[in-house]
């Protein structure tokens, strides 16, 4: 690059990104990701996670934890950088910003939380190939500015982590009848363990879309009626 | 030897079978089965993208990260993006029908669990470069199985009548759960 191109592009005024999200007020970037664009039910990214640690709800909170820790902080650091980032290597630059975040984690709960890291084991490593954050580069937070990343980030993140705790608690209740190792049904219980196996967890997110796919037929349906009556 | 290479092999392909027991490469195995064909294409580039992992991967933990083991997610992803981005070139090269077929799932080998948690499992179980080679066959061969046997149940299902409801991902993850199910049944296999 010349020094002559160089200059133009720091004079230039901020270019319109292509492709960049409408501007929208803070808090509706926030409320996206845990209601309307929620990445679990809705975009159904992120699903290996869900379904491989969601059987202790200990390990959904941990797992939770640390996934909103690395999105926060690559959405954010992605978003400081986007205007530096050459869009030819963008996503190979996205990978290895989240690859630095991933370490940082796996090596804090490998210092701080032994246990939690030994049980996770190679899924703390593999939130790097996690689709939600590569996502949330890609479709927002290399386009727009860092407190509006930020706020996505936060928002994607916890409704990740509530996603992942809601399989978690229907796992680890019915399969090994705890929460939170606390018993909830009391000794009697006959632990019903194909829950917490794998096969649960295909089942249960199955059950999960299934009553996903009927709410939203319901309320369709709803506004179909309200709206005839209307015309009438 | 052979009994444990094979036990390695074995075990990798049916019982802790990287997409039914593992929930691994889940974003293939639910978007590219609904054809036979581009079902067990996908499955054999994903083998041997895996082959090649496990032996670059051997490579690097012999020779180039031993005193830098905090460095592996790292130098890992960015030698799994890179050697997909040479099977890309090749494939398209050589083989542009599969290419056009493949379409977004080639380059999404590399976000694909499957080949980051075969680099990081065969580091952490020390295997040496005969080992790593046979687990990657063995998960590559089972993640090509779980990826026909799918597709071979959703071409049946497209002619099938089930409820409007249950047509999206809901039946698919249900069918992935009983077929889960059975292949928890080797479960007992190698011990008795």
């Amino acid at each position: 690059m010349t020094a002559v191109e160089v200059e133009t592009i720091e004079q230039a005024p901020e270019p319109i990104v292509p492709g960049a999200p409408p501007p929208q007020p803070l808090w509706i970037d926030f409320w996206r990701g845990i209601a309307d664009d929620n990445p679990v039910l809705i975009q159904m990214l992120g699903l290996c996670p869900t379904m491989a640690i969601s059987n202790q709800v200990k390990n959904g909170l941990g797992m939770g934890a640390a996934t909103l820790f690395v999105l926060v902080f690559s959405s954010l650091f992605i978003s400081l950088l986007r205007k530096i980032i050459p869009t030819e290597v963008r996503l190979a630059t996205y990978i290895l910003i989240i690859a630095t975040f991933v370490t940082i984690a796996d090596l804090v709960m490998q210092a701080y939380s032994p246990l939690l890291s030994r049980t996770l084991g190679p899924f703390v490593p593999l939130i790097v190939v996690n689709c939600i954050i590569l996502g949330r580069a890609e479709a927002f937070a290399g386009k727009v500015k860092p407190s509006r990343a930020l706020m996505d980030a936060l928002g994607q993140g916890l409704g990740f982590t509530l996603a992942l705790t809601f399989m978690c608690i229907v796992r680890e209740v019915l399969g090994s009848g705890t929460f939170l190792g606390v018993s909830v049904f009391g000794p009697h219980y006959e632990p019903w363990v194909f829950m917490i196996m794998p096969p649960g967890g295909f089942l249960t997110m199955g059950l999960m879309f299934l009553a996903m796919g009927w709410w939203g037929e319901r309320k369709k349906a709803q506004l179909n009626a309200q709206l005839v009556g209307v015309a009438r | 030897m052979i009994a444990n290479l094979s036990w390695i092999f074995f075990s990798t392909l049916l019982l802790n079978n990287f997409t039914l027991a593992l929930f691994l490469g889940l974003c293939s195995f639910f978007g590219v089965t609904t054809k036979m064909d581009t079902g067990w294409r996908l499955g054999a580039a994903n083998t041997f993208v895996l082959v090649m992992t496990a032996v670059a991967v051997w490579i690097l933990n012999s020779w180039v990260l031993v005193t830098t083991p905090y460095l592996r997610t790292i130098a890992f992803i960015v030698v799994i993006a890179s050697l997909v981005q040479i099977v890309e070139m090749a494939i398209k090269k050589y083989l542009p029908v599969l290419f056009r077929e493949l379409g977004i799932y080639l380059p999404l080998i590399t976000t694909n669990c499957a080949i980051l948690y075969l680099a990081l499992t065969q580091t952490t179980r020390g295997y040496n470069l005969i080992e790593a080679v046979v687990y990657a066959l063995g998960g590559g061969l089972g993640l090509t199985l779980a990826l026909t046997l799918m597709a071979s149940i959703r071409e049946r299902l497209d002619v099938a009548d089930v409820p409007a409801l249950a047509k999206r991902m809901g039946l698919v993850l249900i069918i992935a759960s009983c077929m889960s199910m059975a292949f928890m049944g080797f479960a007992g296999m190698g011990s008795g």
